[in-house]
């Protein structure tokens, strides 16, 4: 269709040009006179018309747009630039109190750890006390027993072979005799186990 | 048998014949197109800036965009005296850029391709140049003619040189531009002429010049507008900041 129609208008415009031809007689149109008047009464007149119109309502219209929407940009942009502040203000705030919290949650724990420590401390010291007061009573109670051992062991020993001998015999030996001899056995026994 | 490709520049009238005294100012094609151009200017800036939104849409986008443009332009070649003069160089670029553009749409007119309109242009520039400069500096604007640090035995030389250059600017100004439009679409038609005289067979390398032609010229129609306005800026720059 547009081939269609482009082949057309070449050859009208074939015919067309051919007719003109015929009647142009050469040489530059420009430099004919007979319309210069015409046109530079036409151009006065348009042109005219068309600087006054532009520069007395639109040009101002134009200039006013620009000016408007510069300043509206300016305007947004100082608002966010304060915002931007006022924000970077509140950070800081923010980062202040967090620093302050933290100082203060860091003195807690010290206060707590110190307070701690020191109940251990003395904690520790009473247990001390009480475990050493125990191991006192129990190193007495083991010396007194340790000390009154070998007389108990000594009667044990007599009254044994007292026995003993009863059995053995079957008659009474004298008390204080199997004592002498026990004693002296002990002693000569403790020598040995205690070294004196 | 390539049609003559002047046939494209030829005004005609549009409608009655319309006289003031003995000049004939008849609604022409060219006149047409001036309009349309005027118009679409007004049409797009308008809408441009009609809402104001933080975001903008595509044609408040173009709108700010061209204003930025030529703001910087201005302000990067003549500095910021020449702020009241922005809305005659906005107005001059887009103009200029309208009219080049609009000459790219096929069977349309270039105005700026007739070197009665340019001149007219670049001779208004030139005498309005020539008026702020010795309003701001009075008969001290004539130190531009007269440059420093040039040795005494020369200097008539390079006055006379000087003054030959300001003086040709309006002509440079407007002949640069009616010269690229008209080139550029002359080339334009002979290619399309080869096109229809080769036919379906050979046509086809003349066809691809053309397409590329086409992507040229547009961005010559931008190129060709820009230096337009800039240089209008550069000589409202030596009027408003005397520095010879």
């Amino acid at each position: 269709m547009i081939k269609k129609i482009f082949f057309q208008f070449i050859f009208f415009n074939f015919l067309f040009v051919k007719e003109v031809f015929a009647a142009e007689s050469g040489g530059m149109p420009q430099l004919n006179p007979e319309f210069w008047i015409s046109q530079i009464f036409w151009l006065t007149l348009t042109f005219g018309i068309m600087y006054i119109v532009l520069s007395k309502l639109i040009l101002p219209k134009i200039s006013a747009n620009l000016e408007l929407r510069k300043s509206q940009i300016q305007e947004n942009i100082e608002a966010a630039e304060k915002q931007r502040e006022s924000s970077e203000s509140k950070l800081k705030e923010y980062e202040e109190i967090i620093l302050k919290s933290k100082l203060k949650a860091k003195n807690i724990f010290k206060d707590a750890r110190e307070k701690a420590l020191k109940d251990i401390n003395s904690k520790k010291e009473i247990l001390d006390k009480q475990i050493d007061e125990e191991i006192n009573n129990a190193e007495k109670e083991i010396e007194t027993l340790r000390k009154s051992a070998p007389k108990k062991i000594n009667k044990i020993a007599i009254e044994t072979s007292t026995e003993l001998l009863k059995k053995l015999i079957g008659a009474e030996v004298n008390n204080s005799s199997i004592s002498a001899i026990v004693d002296d056995l002990a002693k000569r026994e403790r020598e040995k186990y205690y070294g004196s | 048998m390539a049609a003559n490709p002047m046939t494209q520049f030829e005004v005609y009238r549009i409608g009655p014949e319309i006289k003031i005294g003995t000049f004939d100012i008849s609604f022409t094609n060219a006149s047409l197109f001036m309009v349309i151009s005027s118009l679409a200017i007004l049409v797009v800036f308008n809408l441009g800036s009609k809402k104001n939104s933080l975001l903008p849409d595509k044609l408040q986008l173009l709108a700010e965009l061209s204003y930025s443009f030529v703001s910087k332009m201005i302000s990067d070649t003549a500095g910021t005296k020449a702020k009241p003069y922005f809305s005659f160089i906005f107005s001059l670029f887009m103009f200029v850029l309208f009219c080049n553009m609009f000459g790219m749409i096929p069977y349309t007119f270039t105005v700026t391709s007739h070197i009665i309109v340019t001149f007219v242009l670049a001779g208004f520039i030139f005498i309005g140049v020539t008026i702020i400069g010795f309003l701001k500096h009075g008969f001290g604007y004539l130190k531009l003619f007269v440059p420093s640090g040039v040795p005494l035995v020369l200097l008539p030389l390079i006055v006379v040189i000087e003054i030959i250059s300001y003086l040709s600017r309006p002509v440079s100004l407007s002949v640069r531009l009616f010269a690229n439009m008209m080139a550029g679409h002359t080339m334009m038609k002979v290619f399309g002429g080869f096109v229809v005289s080769l036919g379906i067979v050979g046509g086809w390398l003349p066809l691809s010049f053309s397409v590329a032609l086409t992507g040229l010229e547009i961005l010559v129609a931008f190129l060709q507008a820009y230096v337009f306005a800039i240089l209008t800026c550069i000589y409202l720059n030596d009027a408003l900041n005397l520095h010879h």
